[in-house]
């Protein structure tokens, strides 16, 4: 079971949350959309031209960019 | 007085709950962090007067975001004598961290689980009475947009009221502790107290984003919307505004002239001719600022402008800003003001300063109201709307090139990590609201400079009493005759240079002003513009127009906001050497290209 980050999955895919790697600010801000170690994560749809990811954790869809999902490990069940 | 306070996450319906409460003064909109400003309101709860203030909408009450900030030292400066906690009932699951370090402050603590209609078409359902026991404090089903349980939670507010005001927890223990006190309490009541479906059913939030967010349609939708929605005002606005300037005129010919007979000329003139035609002109406009706010208002409170963004995040990346300023710049075509204060949401000062720089070159519902009067006077009614529209893209072009320009000196590195609301169609009684709210703001705003923007250009091209009112030797003549130099390359005459000046307090006194400079109002006013300049002339006029400064509420808000002097001024003379570039390159091409 390899740890990849966020960014690499494709649309459609689900993954646990292994870790977030981000500074102390935006961790806080992932905490509060819901981000946590264990829980399970849905990428929905990436925006065209390398735009940002469509995510669902929860029943909460959230926008960001692959530079911030870069951070975020995930694991493939 | 009690003092109660409205906390929860954005995006839960706390400022719908606050206007219903109050009677309407704070803005509704579906868009994560809109309330900017502490709104309060006062309304009478059982026998007493209790102040009811409206808190920012936040994630976390440990977070580093101004608003984060400007909660925390609410709550710690002015201990409320209840919090009221509004928590989104369909997304329950993440929102209760919130609650529950509220709950550690030991405040006196009343729960509304709004959208408690919406939970149910996804399948939540949630054990209130069960959550009320575990958590040991008052919780209510809420549907703010229809009102359902609004009588209930009232009760329990006021009788909650009657607790004496707790204390603030002496000390807030290391965060890292509670986060983890945090985690295990909301596995707990989740556990117990609510159930959510494995998968949620498909719904239409899903169905339209497949179509909105597609990646190859979904730009091209999102155009096609933005050209159908201003294509529908100039429809249906035109024949309402004919309609009002025709009664302004038959008021004035058959009762006010008449009354008016008795006075002096010059008394005459400026009543008549300065004030009401002013006035009469601009009122004219009303009608199509009501079809605007109310699409934007459609816009705003379903969700879409998220939608907007997670679409032009990609292009905005490259222009050193994000989704989130793509937003603004829409907000912009309401009014400039509230959209540079909605990039309080933004941590990075560079990312702020740079969308702040982009901003002004929105085009605001005032200065539609000066291009729609323009290119009814010198366009065809096929190429009215195509004009318009053209302004349109020379607005997105100017903030595009201001972005491209300058977006080295404002480098930022901030991330952009936002919610997607699900769609939601709005009660016709929230946008009437809305509509209303932004309608008197306009007319507030309007008649405040209206009225003195008007008499002075009725004393500037009318003094001496002796010349040729608006001739060349009136003032107006002269500041027209003194600036020629620097307008004729562009085109603009000396009548439309004084409709700049003013133009430079606020666009809606621009045609107020022509108006009073011509001494003609409406279809005349109109008749008289295509009679003395050509197309060229008028475009350069409104390019010109469009580009340079808003108006002094915009530098105001620039300066307050920016907290920096320098930043306000190279603001201003950037958009003012812009404006002239631009107008000038424009008339001199097509002068050149024969027309």
């Amino acid at each position: 079971m390899p740890a990849n980050t966020l960014a690499t999955l494709h649309p459609g895919d689900i993954a646990i949350i292994v870790s977030i790697h981000a500074e102390e600010a935006l961790h806080q801000r992932l905490l509060a959309l819901g981000f946590r170690t264990g829980k399970q994560i849905e990428v929905i749809r990436k925006a065209s031209f390398s735009g940002p990811l469509q995510v669902r954790i929860g029943t909460t869809d959230v926008m960001l960019r692959t530079s911030e999902a870069g951070k975020i490990k995930v694991s493939r069940p | 007085m009690k003092r109660i306070a409205l906390l929860g996450m954005p995006n839960t319906g706390k400022s719908t709950f606050f206007n219903r409460m109050t009677g309407g003064s704070a803005r509704v909109g579906n868009w994560p962090g809109i309330t900017v400003e502490l709104l309060s309101g006062k309304i009478l709860l059982g026998s007493d007067m209790v102040e009811i203030i409206d808190l920012p909408g936040i994630y976390d009450l440990h977070g580093f975001s101004d608003d984060e900030q400007v909660v925390r030292h609410f709550l710690h400066d002015n201990v409320p004598d209840l919090a009221l906690v509004i928590i989104n009932a369909t997304q329950i699951e993440r929102q209760m961290s919130l609650l529950l370090q509220l709950k550690q402050l030991n405040m006196n603590l009343v729960v509304l689980l709004n959208m408690s209609d919406e939970a149910k078409k996804y399948g939540i359902t949630i054990d209130v009475g069960k959550m009320t026991a575990m958590l040991g404090m008052p919780i209510f089903l809420l549907s703010g947009k229809y009102g359902n349980g609004y009588g209930e939670a009232l009760q329990a507010i006021t009788k909650a009221l009657r607790y004496p005001t707790p204390g603030m927890a002496e000390q807030l223990r290391s965060q890292l502790e509670q986060d983890e006190h945090i985690a295990n309490e909301m596995a707990r009541v989740m556990k117990h107290a609510v159930q959510i479906p494995a998968r949620l059913p498909d719904n239409l939030t899903e169905r339209l984003d497949h179509l909105m967010l597609h990646p190859v349609l979904g730009l091209p939708i999102f155009f096609g919307i933005m050209y159908l929605l201003f294509q529908a005002i100039f429809l249906f606005g035109q024949p309402l505004q004919f309609g009002i300037a025709e009664l302004f005129t038959w008021l004035r010919e058959s009762a006010l002239e008449p009354a008016l007979s008795g006075l002096p000329l010059a008394m005459q003139g400026l009543l008549l001719d300065g004030i009401y035609n002013g006035v009469a002109t601009v009122a004219a406009f009303v009608p199509i600022i009501i079809l605007f706010f109310l699409f934007m208002a459609i816009i705003e409170d379903s969700g879409y402008l998220s939608r907007a963004a997670f679409l032009m995040d990609a292009l905005m990346a490259k222009l050193g800003l994000d989704g989130r300023g793509f937003v603004m710049l829409l907000m912009g075509f309401g009014c400039n003001v509230p959209a540079l204060m909605g990039t309080r949401v933004m941590r990075s000062r560079a990312m702020r300063l740079l969308t702040m720089l982009v901003i002004p070159f929105s085009l605001c519902s005032a200065r539609l109201q000066v291009f729609v009067f323009i290119t009814a006077a010198l366009f065809s009614p096929r190429a009215a709307p195509l004009v318009l529209f053209s302004l349109y893209l020379f607005s997105f072009a100017t903030a595009i090139l201001t972005a491209l320009l300058f977006k080295n000196k404002f480098k930022n590195n901030e991330p952009f990590v936002l919610e997607l609301p699900p769609y939601r169609f709005p009660t016709a009684r929230q946008m009437v609201l809305r509509g209303w709210l932004e309608v008197t703001h306009f007319l507030r705003r309007a008649t405040q400079f209206i009225i003195a923007g008007v008499v002075l250009v009725w004393f500037l091209t009318h003094v001496p009493f002796s010349a040729v009112p608006a001739s060349a030797d009136t003032l107006s003549g002269m500041i027209g005759a003194w600036l020629h130099p620097l307008f004729s390359p562009v085109g603009i005459t000396p009548e439309l240079t004084i409709a700049l000046i003013f133009g430079f307090v606020a666009k809606e006194i621009v045609i107020g002003s022509l108006a009073v400079i011509y001494g003609m109002s409406g279809d005349a006013l109109g008749g008289a513009l295509a009679h003395q300049i050509d197309w060229v002339q008028a475009y350069s006029f409104m390019l010109f127009t469009l580009i340079y400064t808003p108006c002094l509420s915009t530098i105001a808000t620039l300066r307050s906001e920016s907290k920096d002097k320098w930043f306000t001024t190279f603001s201003i003379f950037w958009s003012l050497g812009l404006a002239w570039l631009i107008s000038f390159a424009f008339y001199q091409c097509a002068r050149l290209l024969g027309y």
